[in-house]
């Protein structure tokens, strides 16, 4: 983690940088929000549920956006929905991160047809795309650890929260 | 309801809500506390999969019909494949073993998404450990859905005419062991809810609708029988060989939220049963209709035999024609009844698939359900429909 016991100042102390402080307390508690579409919300509750079990990751369904970190688009969607998508997208507060769950979100899957958007990176700006139909709970836990990684490889994240400079971000 | 002269508000309910099952909006005019008014709006997750279908052949829409109503994958599977069976004129050809499987599974199917619709259910009136428990005995079914499908949730496990392929080696074991542990976990479930008082105060009495307005609006499955409507397709227009099976449909005559509750999970003592009964009526044998104009041949003829390699290339390349016509199936899904109506023109595509949801026709007791109580009934309501958005929108 970059995270030192020092040896100089003894056992009560730890040594690291603001950015990888913040970078860890951000990865270590992602709140997704409680946002099921369709089929792969399913999948997301079983995720959720006593098998899989995302609490151990730090990671709480929280269903209100203000109070989420990441949106996990888990399903189909489609025309009509999209206002609905961006403005609960807006009502979350920064840092904030988009997982594109399944074949619907990343690509419009087998559904090609006139209601359909083709993907929810036409009008979200997408972390992590997870594929399947639906992705099997093991592929949702992948992508959340993805994220993770891509987070805790960000720079200046403390300067940004202090209004200094904006956030750099690195290939994880 | 308290007539008065203060002014009502009405408030917006979704699509984005935890309890609406995914995305179904509700417009609902309160006074005070008290619904006056409720409106669902649908639509959000509209996908065009009766449209879809029109444009694929008859073997390629088993997948679209997996993700209708996607708790319940398999029975909706069955629905179809029937549906074209009957269009084909081939229900009687199908062998005993097909039969019993499909009962196997869509009576797993409807233990499955009851086991969801009570996690979500308990869940949204504030009973965390019962999401857990059922999530747990859920994780069970999909691995045994796992194991005959390859996948978790979207089997496209049946075949026109037969199935995909068998089961496989000391899964009917597995099958028997988890159906016979299925009633002590709903005891368990019982254990936690029925004599709760919260859980009584939420549902009893709560979301009423008389026999006479459930059939009015033309709900089905357990949201009738909890109005004392003693109606069952397995068991007044039987398909898949469930004439063959000794089980009781439960009826109820309270017509509200708690009775609906205790229908369900007889329902799901029934299932079990019948898996069982299914089990030991199940023999070796073929797994697929001995008609090679519709079922594709196996593999080893393929590269034998010249009339088998004909065979499955024009069924893959243009699929089988079925003759003009028309025709209506329906079976007892999880949630009622769900009905294909398929026109034929001849070619290899359906001229039109009409798909009659049970979910979509039971929502439209909601209002009559609510209107005149708490709004936070509202939510009680909801789960108690058990409805599913992908089969509303289609």
């Amino acid at each position: 983690m970059g995270v030192e016991q020092s040896k100089t100042l003894g056992s009560g102390f730890i040594t690291t940088s603001l950015d990888k402080l913040v970078n860890w307390s951000r990865a270590s508690s992602m709140w997704p929000l409680t946002f099921g579409l369709a089929c792969c919300a399913i999948e997301m509750m079983a995720t959720g549920a006593a098998r899989f079990d995302l609490d151990r990751m730090g990671i709480i369904f929280r269903a209100s956006p203000r109070q989420a970190d990441v949106i996990i688009i888990a399903g189909t969607v489609t025309k009509k929905m999209v206002p609905v998508i961006k403005t609960v997208y807006e009502q979350m507060p920064e840092p904030k991160y988009v997982i594109a769950m399944g074949a619907c979100a990343s690509s419009g899957g087998i559904f090609d047809t006139y209601s359909t958007v083709q993907g929810v990176d036409e009008f979200l700006p997408v972390d992590v795309y997870i594929p399947g139909c639906p992705p099997r709970p093991e592929g949702l836990l992948y992508g959340l650890m993805k994220l993770q990684d891509k987070i805790r490889a960000e720079r200046n994240t403390f300067g940004a929260a202090i209004g200094v400079g904006d956030v750099i971000h690195n290939e994880a | 309801m308290a007539v008065n002269n203060t002014e009502t508000m009405t408030i917006n309910m979704g699509p984005q809500h935890p309890s609406t099952h995914g995305v179904l909006q509700l417009i609902l005019e309160l006074d005070g506390e008290i619904v006056v008014k409720a409106t669902p709006h649908i639509g959000f997750l509209h996908r065009g999969i009766e449209k879809l279908s029109e444009h694929r052949t008859y073997h390629q829409t088993i997948p679209l019909t997996d993700r209708l109503d996607y708790l319940a994958p398999m029975s909706n599977n069955l629905g179809y494949v029937l549906a074209v069976e009957k269009l084909l004129g081939m229900t009687d050809e199908i062998p005993e073993r097909v039969q019993r499987i499909r009962v196997i599974m869509a009576e797993l199917t409807r233990l499955k998404s009851h086991l969801v619709w009570l996690a979500c259910h308990a869940l949204d009136i504030g009973a965390m450990t019962v999401f857990l428990y059922c999530f747990r005995e859920r994780e069970n079914i999909t691995d045994i859905y796992e194991k005959v499908s390859g996948a978790r949730m979207t089997s496209n496990y049946f075949r026109v005419g037969g199935l995909s392929a068998d089961l496989p080696d000391g899964l009917e074991q597995e099958i028997r062991t988890f159906a016979e542990s299925m009633p002590a976990h709903i005891e368990e479930y019982e254990g936690l809810l029925t004599g709760n008082r919260i859980w009584q105060k939420r549902t009893i009495g709560v979301g009423k609708i008389s026999a006479e307005a459930a059939i009015d609006i033309g709900i089905t499955g357990p949201a009738l029988r909890a109005s004392g409507v003693d109606w069952d397709l397995r068991r007044d227009n039987p398909y898949s060989g469930y004439e063959d099976y000794d089980f009781e449909v439960p009826v109820r005559e309270g017509c509200d939220t708690f009775d609906r509750y205790k229908v369900r999970l007889d329902e799901m003592r029934q299932a079990s049963r019948i898996i069982l009964q299914a089990l030991d009526k199940l023999k070796p044998g073929p797994i697929l209709a001995d008609c090679p104009k519709i079922v594709l041949p196996n593999k080893q003829d393929v590269v034998n035999n010249i009339e088998s390699l004909i065979h499955h290339f024009k069924i893959v390349t243009e699929g089988f024609k079925p003759e003009p016509g028309e025709i209506y199936q329906s079976v007892e899904a999880p949630k009622g009844e769900l009905g294909f109506y398929l026109i034929s023109d001849g070619s290899s595509h359906p001229f039109r698939m009409k798909i009659r949801p049970p979910s979509f026709v039971n929502l439209q007791g909601l209002p009559q359900m609510v209107e005149g109580r708490l709004l936070a009934d509202v939510i009680a309501v909801i789960g108690t429909l058990d409805i599913v958005l992908g089969e509303i929108d289609r």
